[in-house]
């Protein structure tokens, strides 16, 4: 019992510690003080002006290119990615074993370094970045992900199924569509979430190659603001609505899962 | 000539065309830009002057070596602060635990940026001086779930049967998980050092802003020196922690890709 009580408090204190940073931007979006950790009294004033339009220009636009930059990447990752893993599912052990060690190098690399990287093959082909060249690096360290969530389904799936339908008949691209797409959906889904996820939250490798076009996104947007000594008023209920859509969405999800296994 | 092109599409293992050529342009190349860089002058001639300008400068070399400790503190303080978390979750119910893991992510939602804002707002709120305790502070509350989350993976599926054939020959509670979960747990904590180590040594801004600009870790390093057009001098840095990527990627050769394939590196 009291082996209970401490294990639950650790993780209680833990979470709590882990959630009061989170706590004060929520808590300091119902105020209008223009700097973070001044209370000038209770207002839904930051609210109202995200609703109706008031913020800033380009915040707004960063917000944009943030969602469209991480919805392409994502789903361009989630093709290129599931496609790749029925490639190798399909190929010798040994060419299998070479490009799943590539995939994992994106992986392994620390963002600044695949930052650099890429930022030398866009300067050294003489490339000028913007939109284009953020979308292709997002891509790159996103599909590794989606490979990854993909490749244990097939491991896991009956490939006699594709080869059955193949026999009936069925064009191989009919077959794809009908019989591996749908085993493969889960992963597909999970690989297209989190690729959307690490693309949205990405700061580094954004910020090397977006370029000076004034192309921002949210992460380049806070940074620049951060450094300029403040934070937009503004991206402090942007985060707690963000938060919370998301806390509420996992919640509901989760709850649902559980009760089809009940 | 559609047939052709038919029964080629048909060949599944084609499929991995595509994204092979992407690796090697997008991957490979870029990799390799790094290594002609470090090794050239901005005329494009060999040199190692950009090398050895690492270890006679040592303004670089210094930041090198406190990032390297800043992330050796992290690391083991999040193994020592995140081990037993995972491990209480593994013993937890199945549901319950799962809806802690989430929320043990869920802050990963809010930008790091705002994160780390915030949490200089904490500091400030408490009249807690910024510099390099806030500094270890926020890495390891950036980073910590990083860390129980391979663990937990790993840990909730050893095999019961294990543990209880270790209670069923004697042992006590401490040796059974020193013998049985603690070594069947290693690859867990080896990808979450991954996950933490590398990444802690190259971030930038979150150290800037926990210590008020006072402390700057080797991602600043590197970024300054791309900023100011000193490429080779930047990639010449690059190299250099790539090689200490390699070397722990060494260490733990197979079970990288394992681990990953696992999904524990997520």
């Amino acid at each position: 019992m009291i082996k209970r009580i401490l294990s639950s408090s650790y993780l209680g204190l833990l979470l709590v510690l882990l959630y009061a940073p989170i706590l004060i931007i929520i808590i300091f979006s119902f105020t209008e003080a223009k700097v973070l950790g001044n209370w000038t009294g209770f207002s839904l004033k930051l609210y109202a002006s995200i609703f109706q339009g008031g913020i800033h220009h380009s915040l707004s636009s960063a917000l944009w290119n943030t969602l469209i930059i991480g919805l392409i990447a994502a789903f361009a990752a989630t093709i290129l990615g599931t496609m790749a893993a029925i490639g190798i599912h399909n190929l010798q052990p040994r060419s299998a074993q070479a490009i799943k060690m590539v995939n994992t190098i994106p992986i392994l690399n620390p963002d600044i370094i695949t930052a650099i990287s890429l930022f030398l093959l866009f300067v050294s082909l003489g490339i000028s970045q913007g939109y284009t060249t953020v979308i292709l690096a997002h891509i790159t360290f996103c599909t590794p992900y989606v490979v990854l969530s993909v490749l244990p389904r097939l491991r896991r799936m009956n490939t006699n199924l594709y080869e059955a339908a193949l026999d009936l008949g069925a064009t191989p691209f009919l077959a794809v569509r009908k019989v591996l797409i749908p085993e493969l959906k889960p992963g597909m889904i999970s690989g297209f979430i989190l690729a959307f996820t690490l693309s949205i939250d990405d700061f580094v490798v954004t910020l090397f190659n977006i370029g000076n076009e004034g192309l921002e996104t949210l992460s380049t947007y806070i940074y620049a603001d951060a450094r300029r000594g403040g934070l937009t008023p503004e991206l402090r209920p942007l985060s707690a609505i963000i938060f919370m859509t998301v806390l509420i969405l996992l919640l509901v999800i989760n709850r649902r899962a559980t009760k089809k296994k009940l | 000539m559609q047939n052709k092109m038919l029964s080629f599409l048909g060949r599944r293992r084609n499929w991995t065309i595509p994204y092979a050529l992407f690796l090697a342009f997008f991957v490979l190349v870029p990799m390799t830009l790094i290594v002609y860089y470090a090794f050239t002058n901005p005329e494009g001639k060999f040199t190692i002057a950009n090398i050895q300008k690492f270890w006679i400068h040592p303004e670089a070399m210094n930041t090198f070596i406190y990032s390297v400790v800043v992330a050796l503190i992290t690391t083991a303080l999040c193994i020592l602060i995140g081990y037993p978390a995972a491990y209480i979750l593994s013993k937890m119910e199945a549901r319950k635990a799962k809806l802690i893991v989430i929320l043990f992510i869920l802050p990963m939602w809010i930008n790091f940026l705002i994160r780390t804002l915030a949490t200089v707002a904490l500091f400030d709120f408490f009249r807690i001086p910024l510099g390099e305790g806030a500094l270890i502070f926020g890495m390891v509350y950036n980073f910590l779930p990083f860390m129980i989350y391979p663990i937990y993976n790993i840990l909730q599926k050893t095999d019961p049967n294990l543990i209880e054939a270790a209670q069923d020959l004697g042992a006590n509670p401490v040796q059974v998980f020193l013998k049985t979960e603690l070594p069947l747990s290693i690859p867990g904590i080896i990808s979450g050092i991954l996950m933490v180590f590398m990444p802690v040594i190259s971030t930038f801004a979150i150290a800037e802003l926990l210590t008020i600009n006072n402390i700057k870790l080797f991602g600043t390093t590197l970024q300054e020196n791309i900023y100011n057009g000193t490429w080779n001098y930047g990639a010449a840095l690059s190299l250099i922690m790539l090689l200490l990527i390699g070397l722990t990627a060494l260490m733990n050769r197979d079970g990288n890709s394992k681990a990953a394939e696992e999904g524990n590196l997520i």
